[in-house]
């Protein structure tokens, strides 16, 4: 008999997860934030119910500071497939004219955080999938696959449910939700080898381009809108770069790279010696910093 | 393309466990480099001064740094040039049994660590049988701070000898035991100069080459139905995993509990059209006719895959709130999720030493011996056989908690051990003849005796046909209620005195008998009456229930 391989195990157990949810839970959705994570999520939901399309909608917490690119993608793919796409952004603080230049953490928890509370509350979306992975940081390495927020959305650590073999409990009371993490077991390896296995469409910012940057606080920022604020002395480069990840365009680094093509950008991250979310700028803050976070609803 | 395992490590802060898998990562240099430098940025804040703290790689969550404990599970990932890794690093502390079950459950083998100086200690044990139970088949005791012990030969194998005895009772496929220093790295990847004794491999290398996999070609195909998939009135498919075997098209497989044929006209691995698909896949099929199909069904080629509604188990108790015998639960088996009540705890196994100890109550982080009974039949298997469908979680009604988990040693039969025959002559026919309308009356309360046996010489004397009998908590029981259900079959009414019996067991015992047929008598109730007042009141509930279910009652309407 044949034995399933590592990638396959791994796609087992996110359709598993993401069918289970879809037969149990009254009204979920899927959290898409362009990223390749999403990119595999979004896949593994059209692989799960194929023939079907994926009996729940899709939703992404627009801060209105990402890249052009990722928009661009977003509604590109959307249309593809034919799913439903909620964009959602929290257009009171928009109106306020918070941004991340001037507004430090405050505007992670604002429009992200806030955001995603109050698009999940305005559609009554119970159950909403999101694509963290457990290498990704120490507190969502003990994080259930099913993550069980309150009446504010928030976790709490030390009372988790325990989760036993494949026998997901999806039961909540009214006013509580639930963080499904299908990818909880995957590495950053496994989703690039994944995405190389099954030719899935990522944004082409993972690919290295020469595109606008300043430098900033050792980290390299693309000058994607004429909206960024430069410093005295800081002057906009011409650089070779790709991105790691992806999210607001003024608090995601850039790396310089040469990487272009799939199987280069695979190389270049799975011989790198530095862990993804460094270059999620937020993440350094403080030790402890994401726990705090997800206690506060943070995905 | 590399296999995966899937481990766990058992063990206290003091036996070194998060150290033993952080200097693992870090031997093996399979820190990403940014960690590294955390590492050592965390350490000034840690417990070994300058020094690297290689534990602080394992223990995330801020409240444990302060208590300097591991509270739950944490998984890390990684992989060597031989295969990829997942580690469940979970806590050794018996307050915590429920998160290393988490662990467990998800794993197919366990370190178990053991501090050489101590040896064998009651948490070893214990962490072998909540493996055991959870289904692990392979384990690695490593006996750490072998340094401590000046790497002392006869130390190790006494303490080997001793792990062997210990598991013996469990169905264990591997037993390796090893001699480590996990702060020293001696046996960690490398075998260690100062145990030349020690003949096998090192921790890593062990877990790099060790076979454990768990699907068996001989079994035949079995699949519980996750979901239907209907787009349009063409289509109707039914999505699952398969959980043991091989699937082809064309293939004769039957639908449980419909217990329908039908063929295989079509499947779906994922998106793809294939000829067959087999364990572990995730598919879609489509069959060649209409059957009676839903969430929960089963679709096998199986002859062993059972139906029933009552099981004896084993559970685990993981909830805050104590087992309460006759309180409804939702029971999730495979992919199917009905109430169920818990009716009798049969007794308790002692977590640490697995004897049997008799208990009415069950708290958090203990095992038990339980019977339980759903609202309907379900499609199940033994664990050891199925552990998709073998194994099972109770949900709190109220508080959605994940109470329990546990496994299905086997069903307990729906059918009584008393066979009659059918002769034509219905219960009816026999009750008429003797004028009365059969009935069961239980006796509950601390001392039902002298009740029972003044209730049945009053009815006996106002002409009633009875039996008297007397029942016991524990395994005769079931026997004793379908004892009494066979004489009310004939006509009588039964009778039964039971001293202290639980409120799960009445459950039993009413659902053997019948609720309609079924009367509760409790003595301690009866206050401080007399004995003859007392018997003069169950005389007149009796006679009333009598009335109200006789046959003949009917015609006066």
């Amino acid at each position: 008999m044949q034995e399933l391989t590592h990638l396959d195990q791994l796609e087992a157990e996110a359709i598993y997860i993401i069918r289970e949810v879809a037969a149990e839970c009254e009204k979920p959705v899927m959290l898409y934030s362009v990223g390749k994570d999403s990119s595999v999520m979004l896949h593994l939901a059209l692989k799960a119910f194929y023939p079907e399309k994926p009996p729940f909608p899709f939703m992404h917490i627009d801060t209105t500071w990402k890249f052009k690119e990722m928009i661009e993608f977003r509604d590109r793919k959307a249309k593809e497939f034919g799913i439903e796409m909620i964009v959602h952004s929290n257009e009171e603080a928009i109106q306020q004219g918070i941004n991340p230049f001037d507004h430090g953490s405050a505007y992670t928890d604002i429009m992200k955080t806030t955001a995603l509370k109050q698009g999940l509350d305005k559609y009554g979306f119970t159950v909403a999938f999101g694509g963290g992975r457990r290498d990704e940081e120490k507190s969502r390495a003990k994080e259930r696959i099913f993550s069980f927020r309150n009446k504010n959305h928030s976790w709490d650590p030390k009372n988790q449910r325990p989760e036993m073999w494949k026998l997901f409990n999806t039961r909540i009371n009214k006013g509580e939700s639930i963080r499904v993490f299908p990818l909880s077991n995957w590495t950053e390896k496994d989703i690039w080898q994944y995405i190389r296995r099954e030719n899935i469409d990522i944004v082409p910012l993972y690919s290295a381009d020469v595109r606008p940057i300043v430098n900033r606080d050792g980290h390299i920022i693309m000058v994607d809108d004429e909206r960024i604020k430069l410093e005295p002395g800081e002057k906009v480069e011409m650089k070779k770069i790709r991105f790691r990840t992806l999210g607001c365009y003024p608090l995601t680094g850039g790396v310089e790279s040469d990487a272009v093509t799939l199987d280069e950008i695979i190389e270049e991250t799975l011989g790198a010696l530095s862990s993804e979310r460094t270059s999620r700028v937020i993440d350094q803050e403080a030790a402890g910093s994401m726990e705090r976070r997800k206690r506060e609803g943070y995905f | 393309m590399k296999s995966l395992l899937k481990f766990i490590t058992c063990g206290s802060v003091d036996d070194g466990k998060s150290t033993l898998i952080g200097h693992m990562l870090y031997e093996a240099k399979l820190l990403f480099a940014d960690q590294e430098r955390a590492l050592e940025l965390d350490s000034r804040l840690g417990s070994r001064g300058g020094k690297i703290d290689y534990s602080l790689l394992l223990d995330g969550l801020l409240a444990e740094r302060e208590q300097g404990i591991t509270i739950d599970v944490a998984y890390r990932y990684f992989t060597t040039s031989h295969r990829s890794f997942i580690v469940a690093d979970t806590p050794g502390h018996e307050e915590y049994t429920r998160n290393m079950a988490v662990g467990a459950s998800f794993a197919d083998l366990a370190i178990i660590l053991v501090d050489a100086t101590k040896g064998i200690i009651t948490q070893t044990k214990r962490h072998a049988r909540i493996c055991a139970l959870m289904g692990i088949k392979h384990l690695v005791l490593a006996v750490n701070k072998m340094d401590l012990v000046g790497f002392d030969q006869r130390t190790f194998e006494a303490i080997k000898e001793e792990f062997i005895q210990t598991t013996a009772e469990f169905q264990i496929k591997s037993i390796q035991v090893i001699p480590v220093s996990a702060t020293e790295g001696d046996n960690i990847t490398t075998q260690s100069p100062n145990a030349p004794w020690y003949e096998g491999l090192a921790l890593l290398p062990y877990l790099e080459s060790i076979d454990v996999h768990t699907t068996d070609d001989t079994k035949p195909f079995m699949m519980p139905v996750q979901r239907v998939s209907r787009p349009d009135h063409t289509f109707r498919g039914f999505q699952g995993q398969i959980e043991a075997g091989k699937i082809s098209v064309g293939d004769e497989l039957m639908t449980l509990p419909s217990r329908e044929k039908a063929k295989v006209k079509r499947i779906l691995v994922t998106d793809q059209a294939q000829d067959s698909a087999y364990a572990g896949q995730p598919v879609t099929i489509q069959l060649d006719r209409e059957v009676d199909v839903s969430r929960g069904c089963v679709l096998t080629m199986d002859n062993q895959v059972q139906e029933a509604d009552s099981f004896a188990s084993t559970i685990l108790w993981m909830d805050d709130s104590v087992l309460t015998p006759g309180k409804h639960y939702w029971v999730k088996v495979g992919t199917k999720t009905l109430p169920g009540t818990v009716t009798a705890i049969t007794h308790k196994i002692d977590i640490n030493t697995g004897h049997t100890v008799p208990a009415d109550q069950i708290v958090k982080n203990e095992l038990a011996k339980c019977e339980f009974t759903l609202s309907d039949q379900i499609v199940f298997d033994s664990f050891e056989h199925n552990k998709s469908i073998g194994g099972f979680i109770l949900i709190d009604r109220v508080t959605n908690m994940t109470s329990a988990c546990g496994v299905i040693d086997q069903a307990l039969k729906g059918e009584s051990r008393f066979s009659t025959l059918d002769t034509g002559i219905t219960r009816d026919v026999r009750a008429q003849q003797k004028g009365q309308s059969p009935l069961t009356v239980w006796f509950a309360g601390s001392d039902t005796v002298a009740l029972a046996k003044e209730v049945e010489k009053r009815l006996m004397s106002s002409g009633y046909h009875t039996m008297l009998l007397e029942s016991v908590s524990g395994e005769t029981l079931r026997g004793t209620a379908e004892m009494a259900k066979v004489l009310n079959d004939a006509g009588l009414i039964s009778l039964v005195s039971h001293d202290s019996i639980s409120a799960g067991e009445l459950e039993t015992a009413r659902e053997i008998i019948g609720g309609k047929g079924f009367i509760e008598v409790n003595a301690d109730e009866s206050g401080g009456m007399s004995i003859q007042d007392a018997a003069k009141s169950a005389v007149k509930r009796v006679v009333q229930s009598v009335i109200d279910h006789s046959p003949s009652n009917n015609y006066d309407i």
